[in-house]
């Protein structure tokens, strides 16, 4: 009589099956999470709308018409130099030395038809209803790519690190708490030296546009 | 005479280690994705963007999704972009009731810090977003977030 006396063998054959199986049903059931975007801050709601008394020149108009035709200024420019007219115009820095409103760190032209100093530099972002998502978010973010090439910079100077990695820094739950303080006054810091200021202005807008549209 | 026999033998893969790799792939599944929250009634391309920052917290977020409704279903065009809400689409008017609800079920502490991200189509017309920040603002809903992909901007204008 012949006995078996090896241990029996359990059959994993099947084990490759049934892990495809799982990963099958996962790929189905999930999705690749998108949580990036450009953050925004809308502004209270007034029921008097305000206005605010700014020179024409700390004023970069930025309008996109129904066509999706990009319109700086009352003339239009390719996407692809919105980005250094944005620098150039916030960079500009046109009060003279001894001014209050000197800006001492701008490498701009200092051309005193453009911006006196970036804290007053305001960019009015107008879209037509027609404008289509994608193009609007190009722009905005060629926009705010200009400050935060800005704010590279100005962070590279002073900090040796770029404005973008200390965010990320700050926002990583690795980083240390006394690291953390230090690096949100350096933000802080920044942040005042280049304020992001593209509004939307309805009302002023609207009156001004929709004459010429007609 | 046994070890000719040895030889002839068509040598076998090893097929053992297969499992393991394929259970890799799944746990690497299962870490980088999350389960689906709502079906996707509209189209949802969305844009790309590449100044983007990580929405750096993953609760207390309402999504308002905005496309052209991805079926036809009798009641609503195909060809005009619609709002999905939840599970369900909806007109204009809908928003501010349905993020009111969503902020009321969310715990006390994450109401503060509540912010609305908004997936929307890379066609769509700005339009129907303005109606929707308009809604926002009404019931001071202020954070928004225009989520998007990583990419090269100027693949979505031509």
């Amino acid at each position: 009589m012949a006995t078996n006396r090896e241990t029996p063998e359990v059959n994993a054959g099947s084990m490759a099956d049934i892990a495809f199986l799982l990963l099958i049903f996962f790929l189905v059931t999930t999705t690749l999470e998108t949580d990036e975007g450009l953050g925004r801050l809308l502004p209270k709601k007034e029921i008097e709308p305000r206005t605010i008394d700014v020179n024409e020149r700390n004023v970069l108009r930025v309008n996109l018409n129904s066509t999706n035709e990009l319109l700086v200024e009352d003339a239009v420019l390719d996407l692809k130099t919105l980005r250094k007219v944005a620098f150039d115009f916030l960079d500009n820095g046109g009060a003279l030395p001894g001014e209050s409103k000197y800006c001492d760190y701008c490498k701009g032209k200092r051309d005193d038809s453009s911006s006196d100093n970036p804290i007053d530099a305001i960019i009015a972002l107008h879209h037509n209803r027609e404008t289509t998502y994608g193009f609007y978010i190009a722009v905005q973010n060629e926009l705010v790519g200009a400050y935060n090439d800005l704010r590279n910079r100005e962070a590279q100077r002073l900090f040796k690190q770029s404005y973008v990695a200390m965010t990320e820094a700050y926002y990583d739950e690795k980083t240390p708490l006394i690291q953390k303080e230090k690096l949100k006054k350096r933000l802080k810091r920044i942040q005042k030296m280049y304020p992001q200021k593209i509004v939307e202005p309805e009302v002023f807008s609207n009156k001004r546009f929709d004459d010429e549209a007609q | 005479m046994k070890r000719n026999r040895q030889k002839r033998k068509a040598p076998s893969i090893a097929t053992s280690s297969l499992p393991d790799i394929v259970f890799i792939l799944l746990f690497f599944f299962m870490t980088v994705t999350t389960m689906k929250k709502t079906n996707f009634l509209v189209e949802n391309t969305l844009p790309n963007a590449t100044e983007t920052e990580a929405l750096y917290q993953s609760d207390g977020i309402i999504e308002i999704l905005v496309g052209n409704p991805t079926k036809h279903n009798g009641i609503y065009s195909m060809d005009v972009p619609k709002i999905q809400l939840g599970n369900r689409l909806a007109e204009i008017d809908g928003v501010a009731t349905y993020v009111l609800a969503e902020l009321a079920m969310m715990p006390e502490n994450l109401r503060k810090t509540a912010m609305v991200s908004l997936k929307i189509d890379k066609t769509v017309s700005m339009g129907i977003i303005s109606d929707i920040k308009n809604e926002l603002q009404k019931i001071n809903m202020l954070k928004i977030n225009y989520t998007t992909f990583q990419g090269d901007i100027f693949r979505d204008i031509k």
